[in-house]
């Protein structure tokens, strides 16, 4: 498991946020290192506890979705200002299979109650913004953001 | 010379001349923006700096300053002029600080080139021509900046204070209030949006926890349209609710928006519905355990009327 | 096991005290299972407070040791979901259906001795 914080530290007002954190994922311990780490950062951007709660399960649910179809890959948590919002930025990235056809795996039903499937609609649903880029055989990125109000 | 979003010729002689305005700056670099800083002191424009800030800051503006007047292009300056006023505001420094500040380098140039060609009022004449206007471009640049990142600051304090504003609206009008112990009443008024669900949804998971609720009356007569959506959303509080332990009932749905639900394919069974509040309110008491006991003095009052 | 289990009369009681790592989960869940069997248990209250985050994994062994401790004869009970955790897990689509859930400890313990179903019920 490995956490490097490179702070390009950035003097905004009265609090300096991180620069990119980049949490490597082997293993399911990595997935509370990702959400622990997607939680410290977004409390650091201002969000509500609410939000904090949703931030860190959808980390949870896409660093759960690379251990368990890609065995290894990487999130990436960096902030970002759109005019006067703060919003956390997830990137969650892997080498591994791909999914062969999103459409299906971005619907509703891919996704049940009973938390089979790749949680991703669910993810989406969390966040603000959703974009996903796979490739089968070439691997999936991930990325996600989310407005703090 | 090139202004920026003008395009000049540049003549060989202005090209040359340019470059051996440059080289005198850079040359005299030292001296003068010592007499820079010595003049801005003098002026009580450095008040709030310290002498190492005071130092690093004028040798990077310094060097951007002849930096466009060497390239024409005024990037630099424009980056820097806007973390500069984003600093400075932060910071107390008044634009009038700023600006003093500037105004007393052009003078310093200016000053340093009728030395250089005093007794060639031709050369000196020329030398300004090419120096004045990127000086005043750099000072509007920088003023602007200034008037800029004011009106930023401005606009964030307002939108915040509505966003307030509007947070305390929405708490009020989602009222949950408590029945008898272990019993809420959710009366839901108005159009349900993604943003007052969860609103209501919040409210209504932090009242069961305070209240250590059982049950929630949730009454809907208020929503005037109930399409899917709205249900989604009204479906994913009770579910909220229930993952903390206590059950919903749903009352003023009525049978036609029930039937239009239904028919849409939104799936209503694990819904506990009632038609009116009161009936809600007496299956609550049920659930709970309560029991309305009628006195003996009101039934015989009710017997009178 | 890192989860103490403590035996109340008929009832255990699990309470997490800490964010599990799935494995931990996992050996929670047959450690209930056989505890139930061993000390023929009528009821399991299981405490979640302390998580911050419900995932997939973790709901979907949550309704596992509800339904294998069901078969061995003992009603669970989840409680302790926090607000946002439960506003998560709706948003997710995580609903827990046919789990019973209480606010909290005593709000498990009174919903097993009533006898009567607790939160997941319909209420009718």
């Amino acid at each position: 498991m490995g956490v490097s914080r490179r702070c390009a530290a950035e003097q905004r007002g009265a609090a300096t946020v991180a620069g990119e954190i980049r949490v490597s994922i082997h293993s399911e311990a990595d997935i509370v290192a990702a959400r622990q780490q997607g939680r410290a950062l977004a409390a650091e951007l201002g969000f509500s506890s609410g939000d904090l709660t949703l931030i860190a399960t959808a980390i949870s649910e896409v660093a759960r979705n690379i251990v368990a179809y890609a065995k290894r890959g990487e999130i990436l948590l960096s902030h970002t200002n759109q005019g006067s919002r703060r919003g956390i930025v997830v990137v969650a990235r892997d080498e591994g299979p791909g999914i062969p056809d999103i459409a299906p795996a971005m619907q509703d039903g891919y996704s049940t109650s009973r938390g089979l499937g790749l949680g991703l609609p669910g993810a989406k649903r969390l966040m603000d913004e959703f974009d996903i880029a796979s490739q089968a055989g070439k691997g999936t990125t991930i990325v996600m953001k989310k407005w703090a109000r | 010379m090139t202004d920026q979003g003008e395009s000049t010729i540049r003549t060989e002689s202005a090209g040359a001349l340019v470059r051996e305005l440059v080289a005198h700056f850079r040359e005299k670099r030292e001296p003068l923006r010592r007499q820079w800083v010595e003049q801005m002191t003098a002026k009580g424009l450095l008040a709030g700096l310290t002498p190492q800030e005071a130092e690093t800051e004028s040798i990077t503006i310094y060097d951007t300053c002849v930096g466009c007047l060497e390239t024409g292009k005024y990037d630099a300056a424009q980056t820097y002029a806007t973390r500069m006023a984003e600093r400075s505001v932060l910071r107390g420094m008044t634009a009038e600080q700023i600006n003093g500040g500037l105004l007393t380098l052009r003078d310093v140039y200016g000053r340093s080139l009728f030395e250089r060609y005093q007794g060639n009022m031709k050369r000196l004449s020329e030398a300004l021509d090419v120096y004045e206007p990127v000086a005043n471009k750099i000072l509007s640049i920088v003023a602007l900046a200034f008037i800029e990142e004011r009106e930023k600051v401005v606009r964030e304090e307002r939108e915040k204070v509505v966003r307030l504003q509007q947070e305390v609206i929405r708490e009020l009008s989602t009222p949950v209030l408590q029945l008898r112990d272990g019993e809420l009443i959710l009366p839901v008024i108005g159009m349900i949006d993604t943003q007052r669900a969860r609103q209501l949804t919040e409210a209504l998971l932090r009242a069961i926890r305070a209240n250590r609720a059982r049950v929630v009356v949730m009454d809907i007569t208020g929503v005037p349209a109930v399409d899917s959506k709205v249900a989604n959303h009204l479906l994913q509080t009770v579910q909220a609710a229930r993952l903390m332990g206590a059950a919903v009932i749903v009352t003023g749905l009525s049978a036609e928006v029930a039937q239009t639900l239904v028919t849409i394919g939104v799936d209503l069974s694990s819904l506990n519905t009632l038609s009116d509040l009161q009936s809600g309110i007496e299956e609550a008491d049920r659930l709970v355990g309560y029991r309305v006991i009628t006195t003996e003095a009101t039934m015989a009052r009710n017997a009178e009327t | 096991m890192e989860v103490p289990i403590l035996k109340q009369g008929n009832y255990l009681i699990a309470t997490i005290q800490a964010a599990l790592s799935d494995a931990a989960l996992l050996e929670l869940r047959d450690e209930l299972v056989e505890r139930v069997g061993r000390f023929r248990a009528r009821g399991v209250v299981l405490d979640v407070t302390v998580l911050d985050v419900m995932d997939s994994f973790t709901a979907r062994t949550l309704r596992a040791i509800a339904h294998m401790t069901k078969l061995r004869g003992a009603r669970a009970i989840i409680v302790g979901i926090q607000p946002e955790v439960a506003f998560a897990m709706t948003q997710l689509g995580m609903t827990l259906e046919g789990v019973e859930t209480a606010l909290d400890l005593d709000g498990g313990l009174a919903a097993l001795r009533r006898g009567t179903k607790g939160g997941g019920d319909r209420g009718r």
